[in-house]
């Protein structure tokens, strides 16, 4: 964890909210969620399945289905290389479209299936150059073998006419992310890039995000359940539940001391190497299941699962989002008492 | 890409066996056996059927009989016709062009509206549109060829005389224009099927292929919609339509053949009919062995065209 | 232009299923299905209940209405060149044509699903060896194949709906062998096996009623083109020979009549398109009532 400098923030994401229209009813997948992220700071947004971590970026980028079957409220105000700083999501077709790839790109999970399988990579590179630069195609490959090697793929220039089911998962998603960067730009956000990815390879991944961020002053979101790799890469953190931000703060002192009952259950649901051979510790689940975003608790949305629940006011009212310390904020009722 | 076309080709043998025998098969129905396709002339007495069973061996035990035939078929003697006396090859050789045309006008141009139709019907998915595409493809499959021929020839050619009733040219008049004009309606009518079918399978095959993963990184990149929808989405649709296209010969010459009836146009379906009614059997089993051949020589550059166009074989 | 992908997962509701109930519900709420149902009803009763009701059946010669327009006399749709009456001549020949449609059907269902369960079942090189003939069959196309072999016979009702069913066994026989493979791997299949039912038990108890959904979508598809087979080879002269009337034999006879009395053409191709889109429907609608993965 570096210090970070107090820059100005690199994206500003103020009061977004993503429903979805299905089977005539509007389903509120993500409320009111509000972060920034400053140029060379890694933030990772934690959370498990259904939380809308992942919704939530798309939804920046103008990903998400089309109205009317998403809505999609709030402002993304990103400070382009320009200095110009715009609203991503009240964004013109046109505008999103200059603006993704070259400002901010996005690496999906499922390194297999992201790449086009009839193009050959020096085509799909070269492609995400040609669309914000205006360079010839050749050109633009011989940027995308340097991209190649600078991600770690030995042989670049054979790589280029290669196509991508010659390649094993962990290269295809350098890759990916040698398309992401290919622009420069200003935010990457990484949608679980290593879950599919083996232990080893994985490594190597976050290594490889770690170096380029160096280089480039990039910041980057960095989306996971797994709390391992947030150790491993973030500066900050966001936990997110039932479609809400529930705790975020400085990498470390969220993991020495989490506020909010959930992030202290997530932390203790990991195992760690120190528990190995020692019988009196026991891993403890969390009990109950993740809420369906159509159906979610009243009150907390985490109350049915909390060890800390009581009743009266766990159910009864929302908790605000509050500003706990510098730096730290966090949504439970109960946070000053536990 | 050489093993995957060695396995399709052996399997192509093997059909194509398959084929003959079927073919010997059907040949035992027609009066005088299989062996009276090589006889000279119908109505022969029965002694002298007799006579040249003898000679040909039709007394041999069938799988004999079976060899004699298909030998001589792979040699190119497919008998001559009762008719005329012309070698059966070469009378459907020179009826063989006509019915290409009409099949490739008609195939090119059908597929082309039909592409687009599902197409559109994918991305937008239950509108209108897609609603009619749908109804109208199933509607389309379920009309008789040849009464959708009648109908249009009653509608253009009786009603509204724009266009000719039938056959190639009108006599007296050999130019390219009136070629074309005789060659619309039949065009039409034979590939309204295959529009229809084009279109219910592009429509599946695109929606495969927008929920992709790597057509929303395309659209990350920021590509623009026209370009994530051709260069990512309908060429990755395309290559299982390649495949398809095979598959759907035996119906295009069927088709074929109705049309020719009905329009009076003078290719391979027309013949077939015209041996039919006078009993021409040589020509009449020549013309349905040539089909199935054509269909699994159809099959096979499908074959070797989803080879080439599919990386993942191509280079393997 | 907006993108046009249509969804993006979430975490979604999950609908318990409820089996036959769930899938009569889903072909009920399949519109066209039950169009083309009711619309097949119809014609049922029409063909045969019909010419009971009208004052004149097929044969009934009226020699002052020769040539009749429909809409025009007591003939509601008009009369033939001989004076009778179209619309009877029509159900008539709807009962030939619907139940050689609907006979062809049975054969060739019975036909292909026994080879397709034994190829399916026993696999290996019987199993491939089976496949590739449906393969060679299918490598002819239809028309030609049914024409050689219509020619060579003496085509009657049930000669004709015997080489329909010949030459439209293959894709029941593909559905039920594909049925049959990815059934046997299944965990009931095996234990029928363990248990140590004969094979015929376990293809005809165990296997084959899971099949039943795709071979009867297959069946339903199968009738609709036997009644298109059989209009084009009686159209073509070659399948149900006149007096018998059928809706492709009728055509036939219009063709030369079509400048002067178009509706002799009209009615009995409409009469075939009806047919056999609404089984086209019904199969369609039986194919997304019965496909268990189908819950959008």
């Amino acid at each position: 964890m570096k210090a970070i400098p107090a820059a100005a923030p690199t994206l500003v994401v103020d009061g977004v909210s993503v429903s979805f229209r299905r089977s005539g009813t509007l389903i509120h997948a993500v409320h009111d969620v509000s972060f920034f992220v400053r140029p060379g700071e890694t933030l990772a947004l934690v959370g498990e399945s259904g939380s809308g971590k992942s919704v939530t970026n798309l939804a920046i980028m103008q990903l998400t289905p089309p109205a009317p079957r998403t809505l999609v409220k709030g402002r993304a105000l990103l400070t382009c290389k320009d200095g110009v700083t715009r609203d991503l999501i009240a964004a013109s077709g046109e505008q999103i479209r200059a603006i993704r790839g070259n400002e901010i790109a996005m690496i999906f999970q499922e390194p297999m299936t992201s790449l086009n399988p009839v193009l050959t990579i020096g085509d799909q590179i070269a492609e995400a150059i040609v669309l914000h630069r205006r360079v010839s195609k050749r050109q633009a490959l011989r940027d995308a073998a340097e991209l190649v090697s600078l991600v770690g793929i030995p042989d670049a220039a054979k790589r280029l006419s290669n196509y991508p089911h010659h390649l094993s998962g962990g290269m295809r998603q350098r890759v990916v992310i040698a398309m992401a960067i290919s622009c420069q730009p200003r935010v990457v956000v990484a949608d679980e890039p290593t879950t599919a990815l083996d232990v080893t390879v994985q490594a190597q991944i976050l290594e490889l995000l770690k170096n380029l961020q160096r280089q480039t002053g990039m910041a980057i979101i960095f989306i996971t359940h797994n709390l391992g790799v947030v150790a491993e890469v973030a500066d900050r953190v966001m936990v997110m539940y039932g479609g809400r931000l529930v705790e975020e703060g400085d990498a470390l002192p969220l993991f020495e001391k989490p506020l909010m009952p959930y992030t202290a259950a997530l932390l203790n649901s990991v195992p760690r190497m120190d528990m190995a051979g020692r019988r009196d510790v026991v891993l403890d689940a969390i009990r109950g299941s993740v809420p369906d975003p159509s159906h979610l608790p009243p009150g907390c949305a985490f109350h049915p699962r909390c060890n800390f629940f009581v009743a009266g006011r766990c159910d009864a009212t929302q908790p605000p989002l509050e500003e706990a310390r510098e730096g730290r904020r966090v949504r439970c009722l109960r946070w000053r008492e536990i | 890409m050489l093993r995957f076309l060695i396995q399709r080709s052996l399997q192509n043998v093997v059909l194509l066996w398959l084929v003959s025998m079927i073919g010997f098969g059907v040949l035992f129905l027609a009066p005088g056996g299989p062996l009276a396709q090589f006889a000279l002339v119908p109505g022969m007495s029965r002694a002298e059927l007799l006579r040249i069973a003898e000679q040909m061996g039709l007394n041999r035990p069938i799988p004999a009989q079976y060899w004699e035939w298909f030998t001589r078929l792979l040699s190119g003697d497919w008998g001559h016709s009762y008719r005329d006396g012309q070698p059966v090859l070469w009378i459907i050789g020179s009826h063989l062009g006509a019915t290409l045309e009409l099949m490739v006008v008609s195939a090119t141009v059908a597929v082309a509206v039909g592409m687009w139709v599902g197409v559109l019907g994918a991305i937008r998915r239950y509108s209108v549109f897609d609603y009619l595409a749908t109804i109208g493809a199933m509607i389309a499959l379920s009309i008789p060829t040849f009464w959708f021929g009648l109908v249009t020839i009653y509608v253009f050619s009786v009603k509204l005389a724009i266009l000719p009733a039938g056959n190639m040219y009108t006599i007296g008049d050999g130019s390219f224009w009136d070629y074309v004009r005789h060659l619309i309606a039949p065009s039409l009518v034979l590939g309204l099927v295959t529009v229809a079918l084009w279109s219910r399978y592009m429509r599946s095959s695109m929606l495969e292929v927008i929920h992709q993963d790597y057509v929303r990184t395309a659209r990350a990149k920021g590509a623009s919609e026209w370009v994530v929808l051709t260069r990512h989405a309908i060429r990755n649709a395309l290559l299982p339509m390649i495949t398809v296209a095979g598959l759907q010969l035996p119906t295009l010459l069927s088709g074929a053949l109705v049309t020719e009836t009905v329009f009076t146009w003078p290719g391979m379906g027309r013949l077939f009919l015209d041996s039919l009614s006078y009993r021409d059997y040589p020509v009449v089993m020549g013309v349905l062995m040539l089909s199935a051949v054509l269909v699994l020589i159809g099959n096979m550059l499908a074959d070797i065209l989803y080879a080439v166009a599919d990386p993942r074989i191509r280079l393997d | 232009m907006t993108d046009f992908t249509s969804s993006t997962q979430v975490a979604g509701s999950t609908e318990p299923t409820l089996g036959k109930n769930r899938a009569r519900d889903r072909f009920m709420r399949h519109r066209l299905a039950v169009l083309g149902a009711g619309m097949i009803i119809a014609l049922v009763l029409l063909s045969f209940a019909g010419p009971y009701l009208l004052p004149f059946n097929d044969l009934y010669i009226d020699i002052r209405n020769r040539f009749a327009p429909p809409f025009a006399s007591i003939h509601i749709l008009g009369t033939d060149p001989l004076g009778r009456d179209h619309l009877a001549r029509l159900m008539t020949a709807g009962r030939i044509s619907m139940s050689i449609g609907f006979s062809a059907m049975l054969i060739a269902t019975c036909v292909g699903t026994t080879i397709g369960a034994v190829a399916g079942y026993y696999g290996g090189y019987l199993g491939a060896a089976l496949m590739r003939l449906v393969d060679a069959m299918l490598c002819f196309p239809s028309i030609f194949l049914l024409l050689a072999i219509a020619a060579f016979i003496n085509p009657g009702v049930a000669s004709i709906t015997l080489i329909i069913a010949l030459t439209s066994w293959m894709e029941v026989a593909r559905v039920v062998e594909g049925q049959m493979k990815s059934l046997r791997e299944r965990d009931f299949a095996v234990a029928a096996e363990l248990m140590g039912g004969s094979d015929r038990y376990i293809i005809f108890r165990e296997l084959l009623p899971n099949a039943v959904g795709p071979i009867v979508v297959a069946a339903t598809l199968n009738v609709a083109n036997a009644i298109l087979a059989e209009s084009y080879i009686s159209f073509l002269g070659y399948g149900i020979q006149p007096p018998t009337p059928s809706w492709g034999n009728m055509l036939n006879n219009a063709q030369q009549y079509l400048s002067s009395a178009p509706w002799l053409a009209i009615f009995p191709g409409v009469a075939i398109t009806l047919a056999v889109t609404s089984f086209n429907f019904i199969g369609d609608g039986l194919r997304d009532a019965l496909d268990p993965r189908l819950d959008h």
